[in-house]
């Protein structure tokens, strides 16, 4: 039973956010053939919603910026669990990468100087961030896109892959269906790269879209790879809550970046309330020297409204938790208070904040330039990801790469905003580079045409489960609802062994989720196929998250909600065992090269 | 709560007909929220495409009670409810199932646009210079985000079916972002004449009145060009000019 096309390519690209069109660009510079899949149409990824920007330590609005302040940024912001390598790689060629954007078209906004200007964002101690107002992810994605097309990369657009096949040890290619007539299509390639993003999709409040289910990681670990620090998830402290319909889409934090700050039903500032050690010597403590800061002040020091995202949406569960909340169990975001500042206030808002202006009016009926808005943490971002080798981004796979936010080890516990856009086109063009180098050594390889008539079979059960099956909906949901619940961001022990028995529940029903009707276009068999994915992830993040036994950047446990030196000397990591269970483990940090622990220590002062 | 009917057009390519469902609408709600209710509880293969849910990604275009517009970003306050409220596909192209058209002419369409070509880096380390006044020009059409609302509704395309000689007003906005970018040098009025059909526009403006991102599609980007492709091609001085000075970029 053929019942599928088969495709051939040299290098498979799978995701076209930027990590992947990065990586197609990049791959079919060195001439060799490039396929892109993806699940979307073009331009749709997840990276079309950044809002804030990119960090790039260019120095052009703040002349004392480096690649080792942003590295030692990084690193302090990661609690030093990331992959150091990486971490200097990316600081060392995030200015590059923004350059080439700019010479591929993208027009990002200017300082006095005519250079590319850069904005204040939590974690960073300069201003670094390249921004095109607050949509710099729709520069970002369209640039490469337009650019991309002319490349020569053939592109799949609405194929969603399934599973990944191997010969032998090596990767071999990827089963995928189309959407619009749910036919089946055999990609064999000898070199393939997932950039697939996130996972986001495992919660209900979430700042992603009904793409992030977490596709990349889950194919990767059933292909055999490694997937490191699962369980440090990115809980976005502003994502708006109000009306439900709406619940989780994000704000963006370069609200707080020009001078937004955060009250609680008091109006109190609490964010001045609980500045961690780390971070007392570069932050304000007191609301006029936070003010200098966000005009520009070179003396003044950081508001603690952009301490980094996980302590920060902590510190609004606190208020919460403790009866000082919005209405709708949040806190206010109030940024019209900049107008007793500046007296063009409510046109820099919109100028500086224009989709964020839009949001608010035209789905929360809220006008930003005149009242707070209501925001609370949001799913936002996996740090955690497929295990790449820092420099060419493969996985222990022989072949497969990855690369953009499926990709583990450069945040470590936790992301600085900013540094995932930068992320995406520095680790993007190193796998294009690496696949492609690597493709050219390698023969096409063969593939098992039992093993696609299996895949084949499994993704079409659905239609077969009839009558009897379940709504793949409701499935959905209740995982959403649990994980949420269970393994969101304040977590126990109780709850977490709870969502481990809970989700072989969940198993049981997804394996009789149903789907009806034709194959053309049909969302409930794609979400059906989709459970699998959600499924794995999930398990990875709560076995992950069990074992951590302390609180550190993404992960906090209220069992233990300090954290330990010990847990700091280690990444946890989570492979397929032989019997297709989970198995999760420890692995040492390799020793810091010197200079950069020196970096590190400068940084300290 | 209030209970709403809606009227789906369901089918597969062109064999479909209207079905109706109840919804139960609560504060706040947009129309695809109402769609997605209608998918989890009454029709599991109802297909429709969204991504961003905030009018960023474009995905989720369809003509509510008539009118083009994103699913996302229409609220249920704003529209008429008293009769069920009706949600089609886009009509100017090809259907594939119930609210899913195929769009891929637009990509196309797209790519026959002259690329990017900028002029030589100002500075040694290959980075140029720009005042923040000449980027604000071009980042109102920097903005779209490729619904193709403005394709559904133009009638060079909807009505008289010009897919072929014309690229729509989508790809006017992209030409022009082109065009008037501080850096660019490439010179894309012959083809706007010759192959893109610029010509059938008589700016009509419905492009302009159906665009979300409030882009002034017709104004700002068509006439412009359309001015270009008359200096280029009726008037002879320009014509000569340019023989001398091929870079059209000081016009600008
Ligand atoms: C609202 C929002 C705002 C953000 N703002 C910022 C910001 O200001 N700065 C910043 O640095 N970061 C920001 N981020 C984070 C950043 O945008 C993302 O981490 C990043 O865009 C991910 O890019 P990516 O290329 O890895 O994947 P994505 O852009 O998520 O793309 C994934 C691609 O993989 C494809 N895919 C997935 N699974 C499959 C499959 N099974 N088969 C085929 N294709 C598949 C998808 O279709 C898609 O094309 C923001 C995120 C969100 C949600
Ligand atoms: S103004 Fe021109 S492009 Fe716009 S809808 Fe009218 S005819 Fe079409
Ligand atoms: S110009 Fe406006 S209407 Fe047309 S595709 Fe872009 S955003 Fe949509
Ligand atoms: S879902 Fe993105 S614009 Fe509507």
């Amino acid at each position: 039973m053929s019942s599928y096309q088969t495709h051939e390519f040299d290098v498979l690209v799978i995701g076209a956010g930027g990590a992947g069109l990065r990586a197609a660009i990049e791959a079919s510079s060195t001439g060799q053939s490039v396929g892109l899949i993806c699940k979307s149409l073009l331009g749709k990824a997840h990276t079309v919603m950044a809002e804030g920007g990119m960090a790039a330590a260019m120095g052009n609005s703040d002349d004392r910026d480096d690649w080792s302040t942003h590295f030692a940024d990084t690193m302090r912001g990661g609690q030093y669990l990331n992959d150091w390598r990486m971490a200097e790689l990316h600081a060392k060629e995030a200015p590059a990468r923004v350059r080439e954007l700019e010479a591929w078209g993208a027009v990002f906004d200017r300082t006095q100087d005519g250079k590319i200007n850069q904005r204040n964002f939590g974690g960073h101690k300069y201003r670094r961030l390249a921004h095109v107002g607050d949509r710099t992810g729709l520069e970002m994605i369209r640039t490469l896109q337009d650019h991309g097309i002319h490349q020569g990369f053939e592109v799949f657009m609405e194929y969603t892959v399934v599973e990944l096949l191997k010969d032998g040890d090596r990767i071999a290619g990827a089963f995928a269906y189309e959407r619009n007539h749910g036919r089946f299509h055999l990609f064999k390639a000898k070199a393939i790269i997932l950039a697939t993003g996130g996972v986001g999709r495992c919660y209900k409040i979430t700042s992603n879209s009904w793409e992030g289910t977490g596709d990349g990681h889950a194919l990767a670990y059933r292909a055999g790879a490694m997937m490191r620090d699962m369980e440090f998830l990115q809980f976005h402290p502003t994502g708006m809550v109000w009306p439900p319909s709406v619940r989780g889409i994000l704000v963006t934090e370069g609200v707080r970046g020009e001078g937004g700050i955060l009250q609680n039903s008091e109006g109190r500032r609490f964010m001045f309330d609980d500045i961690p050690d780390a971070y007392t010597h570069q932050t304000a403590d007191n609301e006029e020297e936070g003010w200098r800061y966000i005009i520009g002040d070179k003396e003044a020091r950081r508001p603690p409204e952009l301490l980094t995202r996980d302590h920060v949406a902590r510190c609004i569960v606190r208020e919460v938790r403790e009866g000082r909340g919005s209405p709708h169990g949040g806190v206010f975001l109030n940024i019209h208070w900049i107008k007793e500042q500046l007296k063009d206030g409510s046109e820099h808002i919109k100028k500086k904040l224009p989709s964020m202006y839009h949001q608010f009016m035209e789905l929360g009926g809220v006008d930003i330039t005149k009242e707070s808005m209501e925001v609370g943490p949001t799913t936002h971002y996996v740090m955690g990801g497929i295990q790449v080798d820092s420099e060419t981004q493969m996985s222990i796979v022989p072949g497969l790469f990855a690369a953009g936010e499926c990709a583990g080890g450069l945040h470590g516990a936790n992301r600085l905003g900013g540094n995932s856009l930068s992320d995406l086109v520095v680790f993007g063009k190193r796998a294009g580079e690496y696949a492609a180098k690597h493709a050219a050594e390698q023969s096409m390889p063969t593939i098992d045409a039992g093993r696609v008539e299996e895949i084949e079979r499994h993704a079409l059960r659905p239609f077969e489960t009839g009558g009897d099956g379940e709504n793949p909906f409701e499935i959905q949901h209740d995982l959403q609802d649990m994980m949420q619940e269970r393994a969101g961001i304040v977590r126990t022990e109780e709850n977490l062994s709870f969502a481990l028995d809970a989700l072989t529940g969940l198993r049981e029903r997804a394996a009789r989720a149903r789907a009806y009707d034709n194959r053309d276009y049909n969302p409930g068999w794609h979400t059906a196929l989709d459970l699998d994915n959600l499924l794995d992830v999930s398990e990875m993040i709560v076995r992950s998250a069990i074992e951590r036994r302390e609180s550190r950047g993404g992960h906090f446990h209220d069992d233990y909600p300090q954290k330990c030196e010990k847990h700091g000397t280690w990444n946890t990591v989570v492979r397929m065992k032989a019997d297709g269970s989970m198995e999760r483990s420890e692995q040492q940090i390799p020793a810091i090269r010197e200079d950069l622990q020196a970096i590190i220590e400068e940084n300290q002062k | 709560m209030t209970t709403t009917t809606f009227r789906i057009w369901r089918g597969t390519g062109n064999e479909g007909s209207w079905e109706e469902y109840p919804v139960e609408i609560s504060e706040g709600m947009v129309v695809l929220d109402a769609i997605h209710a209608i998918q989890a509880k009454h029709a599991s293969d109802l297909a429709v495409r969204w991504n961003c849910k905030a009018g960023k990604c474009g995905s989720c275009s369809a003509e509510i009670n008539g009118n083009p517009r994103l699913m996302c970003m229409t609220r249920m306050e704003t529209i008429d409810t008293s009769q069920p409220v009706t949600v089609e596909p886009l009509r100017a192209f090809p259907r594939v199932r119930d609210l899913v058209t195929d769009v891929s002419v637009n990509f196309r369409m797209k790519k026959s646009v002259t690329p990017f070509t900028p002029r030589k880096p100002d500075a040694a380390d290959g980075t140029w210079r720009m005042k923040q006044e000449d980027v604000d020009r071009v980042q109102e059409f920097r903005k779209c985000i490729e619904c193709f609302l403005c394709q559904n509704v133009c009638h060079v395309l909807r009505d008289h079916h010009k897919q072929d000689e014309f690229i729509g007003p989508r790809h006017f906005v992209y030409t022009a972002a082109l065009e008037m970018h501080p850096l660019d040098t490439a010179d894309r009025v012959s083809d706007l004449k010759k192959t893109q059909g610029i010509g059938y526009c008589n700016i009509t403006k419905c492009c302009t009145v159906a665009c979300p991102e409030h882009i002034k599609i017709t104004d700002n980007a068509i006439i412009p060009l359309k001015e270009r492709v008359v200096d280029e091609f009726y008037d002879p001085l320009t014509k000569l000019f340019r023989i001398f000075k091929p870079r059209k970029k000081t016009e600008a």
